[in-house]
């Protein structure tokens, strides 16, 4: 029987782990962060406009805006070509047209975000530059829209298991009533999918917050707070990485503390996304 | 039956937006692949990276060494835990719950955010400096909820006969899972572990500052690249445009190739039950 205790021991130990390495994660993150912050204060840190790192001054306002601007404009692009490509997929889609679809949007999600970056640099870049007439093009727009392709896979896949998970009879009685196919599916089975598709947007914005590789070889890192779309932008997660390859002692530490508002926004985002799910049991 | 023009209208909005998905997916994929097949050349896969040859071998046996190391850390840890989640613990424990719970936080965490914390745990905290070993920790930690929550499902997807027979028959509880319950699940267990495999491949913002950018095949201690930091490496430096089109290729068929592997396992199992 020493055996059998021996692997139960081992088997709780292995599911113990994930829980010892969120603790562990959060640990090393805000323990240095905590200390960080309190020197350069709270106030100075998350509101400060400047950023200029040879002098200590470390403010991340400008990037926390960037951050917001750059994800709200990619969802306000991708939920709704999202959602509706959902909505076809679901109840239009003839099935042959299916059997292609679906393994492309599967796909689309698996393309590294490296490659997106690279294609945004290359395809999207010199495009927006071309519009604009004269600017660089490494702007919010070209972010936006990379990661706007980014997050349709997510919202797509998401928003449609949602939409089938609707009773059939709601389909059937609208359209016994006499609505058309397209009324019905708009006016009657959308809205009663909206908190799975709330999910689905939801989820499409953790994603576009945390992205770090596609989104600096496209926006330009510039610190400011952007007045038009083609101007350059600094997100929370790029000015991570452009940084921390050089940075020391203080320096180093913000970048950690500012990976921990990053953490926090995402926590937010996920305990708002299994709230939404407990509410809809 | 006569259509309203709000029919119309909203029936050529769906098929706008599903066209431009496609639009999106295939002008990404040819575009990569016709510029990436023109730019192949030999010397993109000689053994030895240096500034005249762009050479993306190196970078591709690392990718493929951190696939197996990572595995080999978080397979057992996510497999065992899941078979405590499914065996030994009550139904709707906290100790469940929290796992639960965890693993849901850790896979929304940003990669971005597990480089940092490999850096100061592994990099640092650890002594590990840059290098491969401190990536393949950081990817352990980065891949165990996808494992161990695909290994839970596919556990509890056996059939409760199975077990009870086993068990019947006289075979210890500690047999009946690695003779019977295991083997039953493997299919749902590789899924997960393809599209760990997946993940690995395409990760770079984690590693960055873990295993860091050296272009060499790495030992243990040592820094080096994988594929999608060499990817990173060579688009942002802007010389080597031309190769990165055919190392973007690449990456690309690799993920591809594991997401139709993926989808072929599930497959299979959604057949088998």
């Amino acid at each position: 029987m020493l055996k059998e205790r021996f692997f139960q021991g081992l088997f709780a130990l292995s599911a113990g782990f994930s829980i010892f390495a969120v603790g562990a994660i959060a640990l090393f993150l805000f323990f240095n962060a905590f200390a960080t912050i309190s020197q350069i204060g709270f106030l100075e840190f998350i509101f400060g406009m400047d950023w200029y790192p040879d002098e200590e001054i470390f403010g991340i306002f400008p990037m926390i805006v960037g951050s917001i601007y750059v994800t709200a404009l990619a969802i306000a692009l991708g939920v709704p070509i999202g959602v509706l490509s959902a909505v076809y997929l679901a109840y239009f889609c003839p099935k042959g047209l299916k059997k292609i679809i679906m393994p492309a949007v599967e796909l689309l999600g698996a393309i590294p975000s490296v490659v997106y970056g690279f294609f945004g640099l290359v395809i999207v870049v010199p495009l927006v530059s071309n519009i604009f007439d004269g600017v660089s093009g490494k702007s919010i727009l070209a972010a936006s829209l990379i990661l706007a392709i980014m997050v349709l896979p997510t919202i797509i896949l998401v928003s449609k298991v949602a939409i089938e998970a609707l009773p059939k009879s709601y389909y059937e009685g609208a359209l016994a009533l006499g609505a058309s196919p397209e009324r019905t599916v708009f006016f009657a089975i959308v809205p009663a999918a909206k908190s799975g598709i709330l999910a689905s947007v939801i989820l499409g914005v953790g994603r576009a917050i945390g992205e770090a590789m596609a989104v600096i070889m496209v926006a330009g890192n510039q610190v400011q707070i952007p007045h038009s779309l083609s101007d350059g932008v600094r997100t929370l997660t790029t000015n991570i990485v452009l940084e921390m390859g050089y940075a020391a002692d203080l320096h180093k530490d913000v970048l950690i503390a500012n990976a921990v508002v990053l953490f926090v926004f995402i926590l937010i985002i996920n305990i708002s996304f299994s709230a939404l799910k407990r509410g809809k049991k | 039956m006569s259509r309203d023009y709000l029919s119309i209208f909203l029936s050529f909005l769906l098929k706008f937006s599903i066209f431009s998905v496609l639009f999106v997916f295939f002008g990404i994929t040819l575009f990569i692949f016709i510029k990436g097949i023109i730019y192949i050349s030999p010397s993109l896969f000689e053994w030895e990276y240096n500034s005249t040859n762009v050479s993306l071998m190196p970078a591709l046996i690392n990718t493929i060494n951190m696939v197996i190391c990572s595995l080999a850390i978080a397979m057992p840890l996510g497999i065992f835990g899941a078979i405590y989640l499914n065996e030994y613990s009550k139904k709707d424990s906290k100790i469940l719950n929290l796992i639960r719970v965890t693993s849901d936080t850790l896979v929304g965490i940003p990669s971005i955010v597990y480089g940092l914390f490999g850096y100061l745990a592994f990099v640092i905290y650890f002594g590990f400096k840059t290098s491969f070993i401190a990536g393949v920790l950081t990817l352990s930690i980065m891949i165990l909820p996808l494992i161990l929550r695909s290994s839970e499902e596919a556990l509890k997807s056996v059939p409760m006969g199975y077990k009870e027979a086993s068990l019947a028959l006289g075979a210890s509880k500690l047999r009946t899972i690695f003779a019977i319950i295991l083997p039953s699940a493997t299919a749902g267990i590789l899924a997960g572990v393809i599209l760990s495999i997946g993940r690995i491949v395409g990760e770079s913002a984690a590693l960055l500052y873990t295993s860091g950018s050296v272009a060499q095949i790495a030992g243990a201690l040592d820094s080096g690249r994988t594929l999608s930091v060499h990817m990173y490496a060579i688009s942002s430096e802007g010389l080597h445009i031309n190769e990165a089109y055919s190392t973007a290729m690449v990456l690309i068929v690799i993920v591809f190739f594991m997401n139709f592997i993926s989808n072929f396992v599930a497959k299979k199992i959604l057949k088998d039950s």
